[in-house]
């Protein structure tokens, strides 16, 4: 028996103890008993009892089940001939299991034909032991719930409280999905750290990040100073970026929020949330290929030699574009929360639109376009498919918009594509890299958050 | 202000005296003070920090101010069979109506009775409303209002409203006061500017109680307080016609007997126009009455007939509260 076949054994006891339950409800209210939940609350509560323990069992006995598996092939007299050698005996068993679990005919090793016969047998075994005991739980627990049934029962509270536990399950599931991303980030970080010295990561000025195969190699040293990719991240990002996407972006909220007409309304706002649905990659290429020659005989045509055709401008020309659908819909839910009672005193004083606009609307709308903004800046310096196509790879502390300039998450692609070994620094660096820009957008979210927020409380 | 309390003279000791015990006394000074007041109006001195005693229109007659317009005096605004439509709805229909000078004119009626909307029609404030349409003609001062050649701008300034709400700007007071003026350009300079601000507030009877903070935030104020600091504000552009939509209503009774006290202090120096769903209310602050239902003006005339003797059974239905 598989745990296929005991998952499926486990929901039918469950929905019998359901049908149990609900019909034994049914007879109670017949009998003249006032129910005090309903038969369909009574067959819930059986049916949760009778299936999530043992689902939750056999959720927790597969990856037990495999150890135990492997263990015992291991002790028997088959497994104990075969070699030592790490990777020669996990091929062959993972062959043997393949064969025993019929997915394929022979292994290349002839120890695991051999193999196979005790593994089937010692699979089955198990999984006759595990799915046992979800059939045993699944049918406790029905029981048990079938006789809590009853008149007075308050099933509707049994219900509320399983439907409450699965909703914290679900959040607690995100929540540590992201606790444990950040420590995977934290532990190659830390080991990045053992190699370089923090200090060096953080102020060095000089990025070169490559290790040596041999000692003599020539340019054997590398140098891990990030203080270039953060600055052309943020040349990029927050503020060529910014540059294009606060004007427009804010300027197109006002136009939809105050100057167009309902129906205008209607068909530019989802025309411009399309802008937001683009792939990125798209944009990409639109950086690489239409943007950057022309920002580059622009360059050239204003006599700036060094104007390269992999510029900053170009890529934060094309990021900007990308992130007014952001800007402007932050700014237009701002806008508009500013309530019509003031736009109303401002034009009853003699104000005109633009007046009323400028000098009530947004200075009240304001936190809520910085909060946007700064949610714009972090979605922008963590972008990456843009800067890999259309910014460059080299490494330049510059403040010249036509050269070319490098950003974190480029490096980062760079570092970790092909076949990498993960114990260099140079490998390493990448996830170095990768926890301090996760802590900056981190810290962006909280302000942004944080301001937006406050901003909230003042007008409810 | 609330049915409940009108019905329950005030026992707490309110530093201004209850209308109703103030009627008699104030009656006799009131009707002989408004033409010799009207005439001093210009050169009027600020009037004494302090509350002063609420003064009421009375049931008594008035002899120059007639139902019909005296000859020669020509109204500041009048209106023409006004209609307004919202889409397809016609939410008033042929108003005709004139507002005075030196008068506080009440319009009173039932929720949805048009009358809010007729006074938003005197500084086109429904244009801002989409789908709001306006038929018919009104004048200030002999102009057309909706001809083409009127600076709506302009003409807000010159017709300055109050709202139901008080809506101070986020700003601090002095902001919210000098807003108008500075977007008109009326101060030339700082100091010209804050001699703007401190008549206002003191011609709203705020500037005892904010003058040491100035800076503070205009939303930090009382609810009464706020709705001062907005008659200040309209107040600082130096407009000819007040409108005020109810300014009382989200108001408690003392913080309306403040605004009341206000509309008496105001009344001459520009032509008021007030709607209130307080009846009461409008025979203590008004000169004329003008009694809205379903969108129709119903009976428009002098307060003390309207309440004492009105023409119209609808009208003498509404005010004794049988409906409304």
């Amino acid at each position: 028996m598989t745990l296929t076949i005991a998952l499926a054994a486990v929901l039918a006891i469950a929905v019998a103890f359901a049908y149990l339950g609900r019909s034994r409800a049914r007879g109670m209210r017949s009998g003249g008993s006032r129910l005090n939940s309903l038969p369909a609350y009574h067959a819930g509560y059986v049916f949760l009892w009778a299936a999530l323990p043992a689902l939750l069992a056999l959720a927790a006995w597969s990856p037990i089940q495999n150890r135990l598996v492997e263990q015992a092939v291991l002790a028997s007299p088959a497994g104990q001939q075969l070699p030592e050698f790490d990777m020669v005996r996990d091929t062959i068993l993972s062959e043997a299991y393949e064969i025993a679990a019929g997915q394929r005919e022979a292994g290349f090793n002839p120890e695991s034909t051999a193999l196979a016969p005790v593994y089937r047998a010692t699979l089955a075994h198990y999984a006759w032991i595990g799915g046992g005991l979800a059939i045993l739980l699944a049918l406790a627990g029905g029981a048990w719930a079938l006789t809590r049934v009853h008149p007075g029962f308050r099933a509707r509270s049994g219900v509320e409280r399983w439907v409450m536990g699965a909703l914290v399950g679900a959040s607690l599931i995100a929540i540590l999905t992201t606790l444990g991303i950040v420590l995977s980030l934290l532990f190659e970080s830390l080991r990045f750290f053992s190699m370089v010295s923090p200090s060096e990561f953080l102020f060095g000025t000089q990025w070169s990040p490559q290790t040596a195969l041999r000692a003599d190699q020539a340019g054997s040293s590398g140098a891990f100073g990030s203080i270039p990719l953060f600055w052309g991240t943020i040349f990029i990002g927050a503020i060529i970026a910014m540059i294009v996407a606060i004007p427009l972006g804010l300027m197109s909220a006002i136009f939809l929020t105050q100057y167009a007409p309902a129906k205008l309304r209607s068909v530019l706002k989802p025309a411009l949330e399309i802008l937001a649905g683009v792939p990125t990659v798209v944009y990409g290429y639109f950086a690489a290929l239409t943007v950057a020659p022309l920002v580059r005989d622009l360059g050239i045509a204003l006599g700036i030699g060094s104007a390269s055709s992999e510029s900053a401008l170009a890529a934060g020309l094309v990021m900007g574009i990308m992130i007014i659908p952001l800007v402007s819909s932050m700014a237009d839910d701002s806008i508009a929360a500013v309530p019509q009672s003031m736009r109303d005193g401002s034009l009853a004083l003699g104000a005109t639109r633009s007046e009323t606009i400028k000098k009530v609307v947004l200075p009240a709308a304001l936190p809520g376009v910085v909060g946007g903004v700064l949610l714009a800046v972090s979605r922008a310096i963590g972008e990456t498919m843009i800067v890999v196509m259309a910014a460059g790879l080299a490494a330049n502390l510059t403040i010249n918009p036509f050269d070319s300039v490098t950003t974190v998450t480029t490096q980062i692609v760079q570092l970790l594509t092909g076949d990498q070994e993960f114990d260099s620094p140079k490998t390493l660096a990448a996830f170095a890299l990768g926890l301090v820009l996760f802590l900056i957008t981190l810290v962006l979210n909280l302000i942004a958050l944080r301001v937006v927020r406050r901003y909230r409380e003042a007008y409810e | 202000m609330t049915m409940t309390q009108e019905k329950q003279p005030i026992t707490t000791n309110s530093a201004v005296p209850f209308p109703s015990t103030a009627i008699a006394a104030d009656a006799a000074r009131d009707d002989a003070g408004i033409a010799k007041e009207d005439a001093a109006w210009t050169d009027r001195p600020e009037p004494a920090a302090g509350p002063a005693p609420i003064t009421v229109e009375t049931p008594s007659p008035e002899p120059q101010d007639t139902a019909e317009p005296a000859a020669g005096r020509t109204p500041k605004m009048r209106a023409d069979r006004v209609s307004v439509f919202y889409g397809d709805k016609q939410a008033l229909k042929d108003v005709s109506i004139e507002v005075h000078d030196d008068r506080v004119t009440a319009f009173i009626g039932p929720s949805g009775c048009g009358k809010s909307t007729f006074l938003r029609c005197l500084n086109r404030m429904n244009d801002t409303i989409a789908g709001a349409r306006v038929a018919g003609q009104i004048e200030l001062d002999g102009h057309d209002i909706n001809a083409p050649d009127m600076d709506v701008v302009q003409l807000r300034a010159r017709v300055g409203m109050v709202f139901q709400k008080p809506n101070p700007f986020p700003k601090s007071i002095y902001e919210n006061v000098a807003y108008g003026p500075r977007i008109h350009g009326l101060a030339q300079g700082k100091s010209e500017l804050d001699g703007i601000v401190e008549k206002s507030l003191r011609r709203a009877g705020l500037w005892d109680e904010v003058k040491d903070r100035l800076q503070e935030s205009g939303t930090a104020l009382s609810g009464g307080q706020q709705q001062r600091l907005c008659i200040a504000r309209a107040i600082a552009v130096d407009p000819e016609v007040i409108l005020m939509d109810e300014p009382c209503s989200a108001l408690d009774p003392i913080a309306t007997a403040k605004i009341e006290e206000l509309i008496h202090e105001l009344r001459g120096r520009y032509a008021i126009a007030i709607v209130t769903h307080n009846m009461q209310q409008a025979a203590r602050v008004s000169q004329r009455t003008a009694f809205f239902h379903l969108g129709e003006l119903i009976e428009y005339n002098r307060t003390s007939d309207i309440f004492t003797n009105p023409r119209e059974q609808r009208t003498q239905d509404y005010i004794t509260g049988r409906y409304g």
